[in-house]
């Protein structure tokens, strides 16, 4: 961006709020300015923002559908409204989602939103679940894709945001999608380099240090005795 | 799993000094994070930081005070490896035994006859304290670290030629660089999170990159060019790129003219030094050398980052001259996105030699003899010093073999890992009358110790580190020392504490001492001394420290603990710490060109010893191997190997997996062989973590002339195909299927 663009700011309303930002925010960063929260999942502020959850949706006045807050830059003159009706419906229903096909226990930002949206955790119940042996393959760390929202963090950091090693990608389609190794091999065999960059970034208990996974399991066995 | 409480701390393994958080479970590290928003690493982590710190809750950290059941006599010195050859003592009887026998022995050989190894590992305080004690208690400057195993040779041109021997720009502006040159570094494996700043600056930000490294590092994968000259001709190819600079006229004719001196005698050096004559001895394409020199001293601005390649050689000094020298020419220094920048190696081995921890120089580098300087720190520490630089690292193993140096005391440091030619190394120690160490674990240097004092981790104690960008960082205690264990600036006030006293109840014994001029004076002002010698917590050393040190008085634990760290030097505390050097002058005032001639006194191959030897880090392991391997990064990569050109294990028939012996003039290992391509034909590698096959038994003694520095990256050895396997664990199971051992290059 040449210093020309950054100075010129764009003039928007957010929540009846006049916000005066630089042409190329985005929404979200427009309204963390005025201190408006606008709820994520897949979005980090440290990587590229892909809007796979959806969460962020705002309504833009004039828009056809909601529009994902992370990815969606201002314009001049533009009317968001952040917290309707219909945007909170959207919210309920992919927490409702997500939670009928993804182990969210150890989600704590997850059950956070979950509670603040009135999500129906047992709405959709009895679909098709997210169902993965846990991956224990390297001294390191495990991999649990029952717990994976699929927000793609862990792929970025692993490519082109931070490591450059694209150790990960996706595998399988649909509901059986799932974060994946090339051709399916352990993790030793890959590119992967064990920095655990992924792991930093999960927002679930996905990707996890096998000390954490280790002492999680003794002590839920110590439990059961 | 949540944590009981989260603790902001520095990683203790490399020089980048990335910020963790430790999550402290049942006073075990349960997870480290990094937090996202803190230079300079913001959230990054290598493997090293985020799952190799579990050495620290090792069963086999040092848990007492230990004394050697026989005593040793000197030219008889031998290893205990065994708990039985030890006895677990109370820090009194440690303690009083160390002074005891170091006061004997200043006494009846004076103070020279004590050295010390400060540790890069260690905090500022530490160490500051370490060289307060043997210079200001014991009366010596025999005080040195491995600072000059690493980057003596750097340190050395830097200091000729500009005055200065840190990294002049920040990590933070890394990822903004137009241009670079990376040379003798393999920066993603030792320098994991500069490797990934680097890669954002060629894939991001669309930066030109230069390698120039005989080995096909994984940084060759994002270079515009990558210039493999032949191991120890780095000189040849930089000079034939200040050639073609001067004859194409892309040199800086004002920065010259402004900032340096030198450059009619430098400029008559480089005739005939064209890229053909390079071509030559590097058996890089002289093309290829026109095409560098043009993209480096084109670029509005450009930087040179470099590491053990340049350094570790017997023109390791010379090596980096020519660095300086092509920076200097295109004035691509003193600005954001140029600059001179060698990548430390150990986590504090800047702050090591900040604080003091070389034979030389006070902190930050005031020199022991200048005598207001000196006089300075008389009056600060209420002693009297000694004008006489002391002995190097490397002058130590050779003063013990002289009987000059009697006693040694090393504090975290495992020189019979480190040091080159390990079997003269270990010669040289058995002949040492007393040897006291200090260390987290037993290693293979102290099991040689008559005391072993047990000290406290990175995670054990409160204090700073400096990294590789002179950022002075903080390192906070998050679980509870094992046992008795101490922290190491403890144990040396404990040591100091006892020592004057010692020195003001015998001083009369020892009248004719050599040291009894000092001692008059200890003795004079050993209240002041005493009193001075306590040190409730860290931050007071450090507040001590600042007061005699100009360039650090304006960093207070203060400011770090606000602003997360802060660049040295800092005069003013209303200065904003300095993350880029020289935009002004140079602190020697003008930069100064070297003409460098091309040569080697390196051991190069012959018909005896057919192959040249390269050793190094592998990015799973850590130098000596201490940590490391009592780390969940050994099950990764458990094992040695010796990495050779697939054409050379043709001609051979050998194959990976194969067992070898590898020999040169001074020792042999065996190992197993990996083929690859990453090495170039003719040159074999071998990293130097591995005790049971360690490389520096192997490599040469041969210093360079003016920075005592070791040729660690050129010697020649002799490969064969090894008899029978060794008993080893795991040596039955197939190379390839051990962690993640594989052909680094392989597609």
């Amino acid at each position: 961006m040449s210093s020309q663009e950054e100075t010129f700011l764009l003039s928007l309303t957010i929540n009846g709020q006049t916000v005066q930002v630089p042409a190329g925010t985005t929404i979200l960063d427009a309204a963390q300015t005025v201190g408006i929260q606008i709820p994520t999942i897949c979005y980090h502020p440290s990587l590229t923002a892909n809007a796979v959850c959806r969460l962020c949706a705002v309504e833009v006045i004039g828009a056809r559908t909601l529009q994902p807050a992370c990815v969606v830059t201002v314009e001049s003159g533009m009317v968001v409204n952040t917290e309707t009706a219909r945007v909170n419906e959207a919210r309920r229903v992919i927490l409702e989602l997500l939670a009928s096909t993804v182990d969210l226990r150890q989600a704590p930002e997850i059950q956070a939103y979950i509670e603040q949206y009135g999500a129906r955790v047992g709405r959709f119940v009895g679909g098709v679940a997210r169902d993965f042996n846990v991956f224990d393959d390297n001294p390191f760390y495990i991999r649990d894709y029952s717990q994976c929202v699929m927000c793609w963090r862990c792929i970025q950091v692993c490519a082109e945001d931070v490591q450059h090693t694209f150790a990960l990608t996706w595998g399988g389609r649909g509901i059986q999608s799932y974060v994946a190794t090339a051709f399916g091999e352990d993790m030793p065999d890959t590119t992967c380099v064990f920095c655990g960059n992924c792991v930093g970034v999960c927002p679930t208990g996905a990707l996890k240090g096998k000390v954490e996974f280790d002492l999680e399991r003794n002590t839920a066995d110590s439990r059961r005795e | 799993m949540q944590a009981d409480q989260v603790i902001g701390s520095t990683c203790p393994y490399c020089g980048v000094g990335c910020q963790v958080s430790l999550n402290i479970k049942d006073e075990h590290i349960l997870r480290v994070e990094a937090p996202f928003d803190a230079a300079p690493n913001y959230g990054r982590l290598c493997v090293k930081g985020r799952f190799g710190l579990d050495y620290v809750h090792h069963q086999s950290r040092l848990k007492a005070p230990l004394i050697r059941h026989t005593p040793q006599p000197p030219g008889q010195r031998s290893p205990a490896r065994y708990p039985d050859d030890w006895h677990e003592a109370t820090w009194d009887e440690a303690l009083d035994l160390v002074v005891r026998r170091l006061l004997e022995l200043r006494w009846q050989h004076g103070p020279d006859s004590i050295t010390a190894n400060a540790c890069a590992k260690a905090t500022n305080e530490d160490n500051y304290l370490l060289q307060k004690y043997v210079r200001g208690v014991l009366g010596t400057n025999n005080v040195d670290h491995c600072t000059r195993l690493c980057h003596a040779g750097s340190v050395a041109a830097l200091q000729l030629a500009i005055g200065s021997s840190a990294m002049s720009n920040a990590i933070a502006e890394m990822k903004n660089l137009e241009c670079f040159i990376v040379t003798g570094s393999n920066t993603t494996e030792n320098h994991p999170v500069i490797g990934t700043f680097l890669k954002e600056a060629v894939h991001q930000n669309g930066a030109q990159l230069i390698v120039v490294d005989p080995r096909q590092i994984e940084m060759t994968r994002f270079a515009h060019l990558w210039l493999r000259q032949r191991p120890g001709t780095d000189t040849a190819l930089f000079n034939a790129m200040a050639n073609v600079i001067l004859k194409e006229n892309l040199y800086d004719e004002e920065f010259i003219a402004a900032r340096t001196e030198g450059f009619e005698e430098y400029a008559q050096s480089l005739q005939g030094k064209t890229p053909e004559w390079a071509a030559e001895i590097t058996g890089v394409p002289a093309e290829d050398i026109r095409a560098a020199a043009r993209i480096y001293a084109r670029a509005k601005a450009a930087a040179i980052y470099w590491g053990m390649g340049i350094s570790q050689s017997t023109h390791g000094t010379d090596n980096a001259l020519t660095l300086v020298n092509l920076a200097l020419l295109c004035g691509h220094v003193g600005r954001p996105g140029t600059g001179l920048n060698p990548l430390r190696g150990q986590n504090n081995v800047q702050g090591c030699s900040d604080a003091g921890g070389m034979p030389n120089v006070y902190t930050a580098y005031q020199p022991v003899t200048d005598p207001q300087v000196r006089l300075k720190f008389e009056k600060a520490w209420h002693t009297c010093l000694s004008h006489q630089p002391g002995l190097t690292t490397t002058e130590m193993v050779d003063g013990i073999l002289t009987g000059r140096v009697k006693g040694w005391y090393v504090m975290g440091e495992n020189p019979l890992m480190s040091e080159p030619d390990l079997n003269h190394a270990r010669q040289a120690i058995q002949h040492l009358e007393f040897f006291v160490a200090q260390d987290i674990f037993f290693n293979e240097t102290n099991v040689y110790a008559d005391v072993i004092l047990p000290a406290a981790s990175f995670a054990e104690k409160d204090g700073t580190f400096t990294n590789s960008d002179r950022r002075v960082q903080r390192i906070r205690k998050a679980i509870p020392a094992p046992g008795q264990a101490r922290a190491d600036w403890e144990i040396v006030s404990e040591l100091a504490r006892r020592s004057i006293t010692r020195i003001c109840q015998a001083a009369d014994e020892h009248t004719d001492s050599p040291s009894a001029d000092m001692d008059r004076v200890i003795c004079h002002s050993s209240e002041q001394m005493l009193a001075e010698w306590i040190y409730a917590h860290p931050s007071e050393i450090w507040e001590e420290m600042r007061s005699v040190t100009p360039d650090f008085y304006g960093i207070t634990y203060q400011r770090i603990d606000q602003e997360g760290g802060v660049h040295w030097p800092c005069p003013t505390l209303d200065h904003p710490g300095s993350p880029y050097l020289f935009a002004k002058s140079f602190p020697r005032g003008r930069g100064k060109f070297w003409p460098v001639a091309y040569g080697t006194d390196s051991e190069l191959p012959d018909d005896e010893y057919p192959f040249t030897l390269s050793t190094g880090r592998l990015l799973y392991h850590w130098h000596g191997g201490t940590l490391s391997r009592a780390s969940a990064l050994t099950d990764i990569w458990p094992e040695c190997t010796v990495e050779m050109h697939p054409q050379d294990a043709g001609h051979l028939s050998l194959q990976t997996g194969d067992w070898v012996d590898v020999s040169s003039r001074r020792g042999a290992i065996t190992a197993r062989l990996l083929v690859t391509g990453r090495s170039p034909q003719g040159t074999v590698f071998i990293p130097f973590h591995f005790v049971e096959a360690a490389a520096n038994v192997l490599t040469d003694l041969r210093l360079d002339e003016r920075a005592k520095i070791p040729d660690y990256k050129v010697c020649a050895v002799r490969i064969a195909k090894a008899t029978a396997a060794p008993i080893r664990p795991g040596a039955e199971t197939p190379l390839t299927q051990r962690g993640t051992i594989k052909d680094p290059t392989a597609p």
